[in-house]
């Protein structure tokens, strides 16, 4: 679960983490007050969506008056916007964080996040966090130092002090630093968190470090036991069709495409995705049907399929399993088809367990299938069902 | 031979008197693998499915001298029972549950550290010997004992891929789900090792998919070792919709790897057979042994 960077600030304060005084607004007006309220040299005015890329993108604004401010979350909230982190359809922005300018004397960038190939808690730093932090990566240009603090558990500050030094810091600057990747070490455990992101990390005049930015990711199979911040969730923010989905043991994702595409389990789901692709057709979602789905949620997950206009014919590939038997998809559409009413061409291939009782399930409730024998052929014939 | 497995081994369930844990016992049993006892804190000295069942791994590897455990507990206690039976120094795990925290298994790796326990998963879909035993949940009947070591991330793509092998009049000689999460025990790699020892194993064939960098490792060390034996890969992922990010670690972490490119082209560089479609890897891997023979 991605936190917005208002929420992501406000959680590490609560660790002792210092970030810039600020708050969200939902209207221009607000905007002004907070300003107004914010004893500044200058504003930030930042567009909360989830997604990296904001400050190319247009999405954060310094500015001198609150006047300004206002003007810069008029222009901001209520449009989308796309950067090169959120995918060609943007985010609608439906919030700003106004805040007030930091003295900058310089910058860090510092990350900890679960590195799985060491299975450990790392954290990651370099001089000069900035927006172009990747671009100047893959130039060469970037020197990142690496630090790793084991399972997490435990503080490591000779590593993180060694980290520090590594950067450029040194004296009461050094020990801030120590101490504050300390806190941020007991935010990452305590919250659950898979990724905490602070670029800029801001040292002031006075040489105290400041978040300026901060992206966090709690790790969604620990939400069970984080449900404080699980009520961060905005619903507004998902697309309301995959979490539906999702609650009906379905990973469903819409793509731009005319092939509806079931398949149950990811790999196969994805090697079903490369074969549409390879063969020329242009899937309209991805779609795994975990194995605890029943019949009703596959029903719904079908019902998706047959509710999309763009879905010119259906692709079914389904492996039948100890858990899932390949009649239990074969009623799924069943269902789906009676719920709808609507038909659509419909190529299956059927293979492992009860493939002969999901051939009856099909006859029985009337569904018209295209059987293929393999995956390759079920691909070219529903490409070619759509042309 | 197989590898991880034999006619020895001798199962313990842990969360076997749980729904998953009694539905999966009962169907391993009938393949006929040796489920010996069940484990399930507070049902000391009770039986279910025939089976003594112990509050503790040391109590039930003691009286029935089980060597292997498969989990069946559900994701909030998945690390604490994983633990124990690293703790017991029980030889191997098998860890099915699905959606473990990150941060649990990270405490997991850091128990194995030193210790002799060979942990596979968590969300993993079991290991399968083909006609000795079989310690997971996957689909069977369309295995065959045989030469073709089978290394996956994906419990979907494994049945599909060992239907496929079969279908090309070859066999398994073992298929193991090194698990789809980012943290887990035993990883492609060390399991490529294994059967490079197992002298029933005359091919191997990886499946692998975005994320990660395991199948890169993996790339480099059969391009160090040249192994003998013919390995052919299915990477799959290659059209996936990419996921929206957030910042920059990731990136900077992972220099360009956990993309399919990327691994295909680390896989080919150490001269692995790269199956050229999902639908073809039992054909590929059987041409790469026929050109072995000629």
């Amino acid at each position: 679960m991605k936190l917005h960077e208002f929420q992501s600030k406000r959680l590490l304060s609560r660790f002792g983490v210092l970030v810039p005084a600020g708050r969200v607004a939902l209207t221009p007006d607000e905007a002004r007050y907070i300003a107004n309220d914010l004893d500044g040299r200058g504003y930030a005015v930042k567009a909360q969506i989830l997604a990296g890329g904001r400050g190319r993108a247009g999405g954060v604004r310094l500015v001198q008056n609150p006047g300004d401010v206002e003007a810069a979350a008029r222009d901001l909230i209520g449009r989308r916007l796309v950067t090169e982190q959120s995918g060609p359809e943007g985010h609608p922005v439906k919030r700003v964080l106004v805040e007030t300018a930091l003295p900058i004397a310089s910058t860090l960038h510092l990350s900890l996040f679960v590195d799985s190939s060491s299975a450990e808690l790392v954290a990651l730093a370099s001089a000069g966090g900035d927006m172009d932090i990747e671009e100047r990566f893959k130039r060469g240009e970037l020197k990142l130092e690496r630090a790793s603090l084991g399972d997490g558990r435990t503080a490591a500050p000779d590593e993180v002090a060694s980290l520090g030094a590594r950067v450029g810091l040194e004296g009461a600057v050094l020990d801030a630093f120590v101490a504050l990747v300390e806190k941020l070490r007991v935010a990452f455990i305590e919250s659950d968190a898979s990724l905490i992101e602070i670029n800029p990390l801001v040292i002031t005049d006075a040489g105290t470090l400041v978040a300026a930015d901060a992206k966090v990711t709690i790790d969604d199979n620990a939400l069970f036991r984080q449900q404080d911040i699980a009520a961060f969730q905005d619903e507004e923010d998902l697309d309301e069709t995959e979490v539906s989905a999702q609650r009906r043991q379905l990973n469903y994702v819409r793509l731009d495409g005319d092939i509806g595409l079931a398949v149950n389990g990811a790999g196969l789901g994805l090697a079903t995705l490369d074969m549409v692709r390879a063969a020329g057709g242009r899937p309209a979602n991805f779609m795994d049907i975990r194995t605890t789905a029943k019949s009703l949620d596959v029903a719904y997950g079908f019902g998706l399929l047959l509710k999309n206009p763009a879905v010119k014919a259906i692709l079914i590939n389904v492996h039948g399993g100890g858990m899932q038997p390949c009649d239990t998809i074969a009623e799924g559409l069943g269902i789906a088809m009676r719920r709808t009413g609507r038909a659509c061409p419909t190529i299956v291939r059927l293979a492992g367990k009860n493939a002969d009782f999901a051939r009856n399930r099909f006859a029985n409730f009337g569904c018209n299938v295209i059987e293929c024998p393999d995956m390759w052929s079920a691909a070219v014939r529903a490409v070619a069902a759509v042309r | 031979m197989a590898i991880l497995l034999n006619e020895d081994t001798r199962v313990l369930c842990q969360g076997m008197t749980g729904w998953a844990g009694s539905h999966h016992t009962a169907v391993m049993i009938e393949y006929g693998t040796r489920v010996v006892a069940g484990v399930t804190p507070g049902k000391g000295g009770r039986f279910h499915l025939g089976l003594p069942v112990f509050d503790t791994v040391t109590d039930a590897m003691a009286a029935t001298k089980a060597n292997a455990s498969m989990i069946f507990v559900p994701p909030d206690n998945a690390a604490k029972a994983m633990i124990e039976a690293i703790e017991a120094e029980m030889p191997l795990i098998v860890a099915i549950t699905e959606r473990v925290p990150v941060l649990d298994m990270l405490r997991v790796r850091d128990a194995l550290k030193g210790s002799s326990t060979i942990l596979v998963g968590p969300n993993s879909q079991g290991i399968l010997a083909p006609g000795i035993c079989k310690m997971g949940v996957m689909a069977t009947g369309s295995e065959r004992r045989g030469g073709i070591g089978v290394i996956s991330r994906s419990a979907s793509l494994t049945s599909e891929i060992t239907q496929q092998i079969t279908l090309a009049g070859l066999g398994q000689s073992t298929t193991v789900g090194v698990g789809g999460d980012a943290v887990h025990g035993l990883g492609m790699r060390q399991c490529f090792e294994m059967f490079l020892k197992d002298p029933q194993t005359e091919g191997i064939v990886l499946i692998g998919e975005i994320g990660g960098s395991e199948e890169e490792d993996l790339a480099d060390f059969i391009r160090e070792t040249r192994p003998s034996i013919p390995v052919v890969a299915l990477i799959v992922g290659i059209h996936a919709p990419r996921e929206r990010r957030m910042g920059h670690a990731g990136a900077l972490n992972l220099k360009g790897r956990g993309e399919a490119d990327a691994k295909i082209k680390a896989l080919a560089a150490a001269g692995v057979v790269i199956a050229s479609s999902p639908h073809l890897v039992g054909e590929t891997i059987r041409d790469c042994l026929a050109r072995k023979a000629a």
